[in-house]
């Protein structure tokens, strides 16, 4: 079993079980604090499965897309807490 | 040996990363649906973008990754902590097996602030500060 076979068939099917686990989670969420730390958790495994593809791909380039997320995952949570503690003010 | 090593950062990065999403699943709590995502993601994602500098073996990736990571274990626990906090703020309870919550009744639910114990007894205070 090569490196390729490895991540194609286990490692990136575990990463997207983990996904759909999240988005059940995502539907369900009682609160929507719930739903913002769902949100949060499925751009954070988005950068697991971007940090694979590149290996399989064997594509550098993807890395960069991945630190785009990690700022946009961190602006998205900061932007959801002020506003939910405004609207309760 | 190199394939090893990158097989095994991957299994466990991705290993953290399904812990991460049960733990979402079956916790019974806002709070602690926060603290498992936080630490298990964070750790699963980091092990899982060593393995991609481990395969690439070039500086200017590497220093991209050790960037993202850095970027990642900076950001998480302040965003952890902010959602938290207005998870508190908009009424969310806790689990009913929660034995302590330090915050009860300390918080001005109108202007948002803490009260701390010691402001309320300021001569108790001062006759601390002497003993120590």
């Amino acid at each position: 079993m090569t490196l390729y076979d490895f991540l194609y068939y286990i490692i990136l099917p575990i990463l997207s079980i983990s996904v759909i686990l999240i988005i059940f989670r995502f539907l369900r969420g009682p609160s929507i604090v719930d739903r913002v730390i769902a949100l949060d958790l499925i751009i954070t495994t988005g950068i697991g499965i971007i940090a694979v593809y590149s290996i399989i791909t064997n594509q550098p380039a993807f890395l960069d897309i991945a630190m785009i997320l990690a700022l946009i995952a961190f602006l998205s949570t900061v932007a959801f807490s002020y506003y939910l503690e405004k609207r309760n003010k | 040996m190199t394939e090893i090593t990158i097989g095994i950062l991957a299994s466990f990065g991705a290993i953290f990363v399904l812990l991460a999403a049960i733990g979402l699943i079956r916790m019974p709590d806002t709070y602690l649906r926060i603290s498992v995502t936080t630490k298990a993601a964070t750790l699963g994602i980091g092990l899982l973008l060593v393995a991609a500098a481990v395969f690439f073996k070039d500086l200017s990736i590497t220093t991209k990754v050790l960037a993202i990571i850095l970027f990642i274990l900076l950001t998480a626990p302040v965003s952890a902590h902010l959602i938290g906090r207005a998870s508190y703020f908009s009424g969310v309870k806790l689990w009913k097996n929660s034995v302590l919550d330090d915050l009860e009744g300390k918080y001005d639910k109108s202007s948002h602030k803490l009260k701390s114990e010691l402001e309320e007894t300021p001569e108790k205070n001062t006759d601390q500060i002497g003993e120590d």
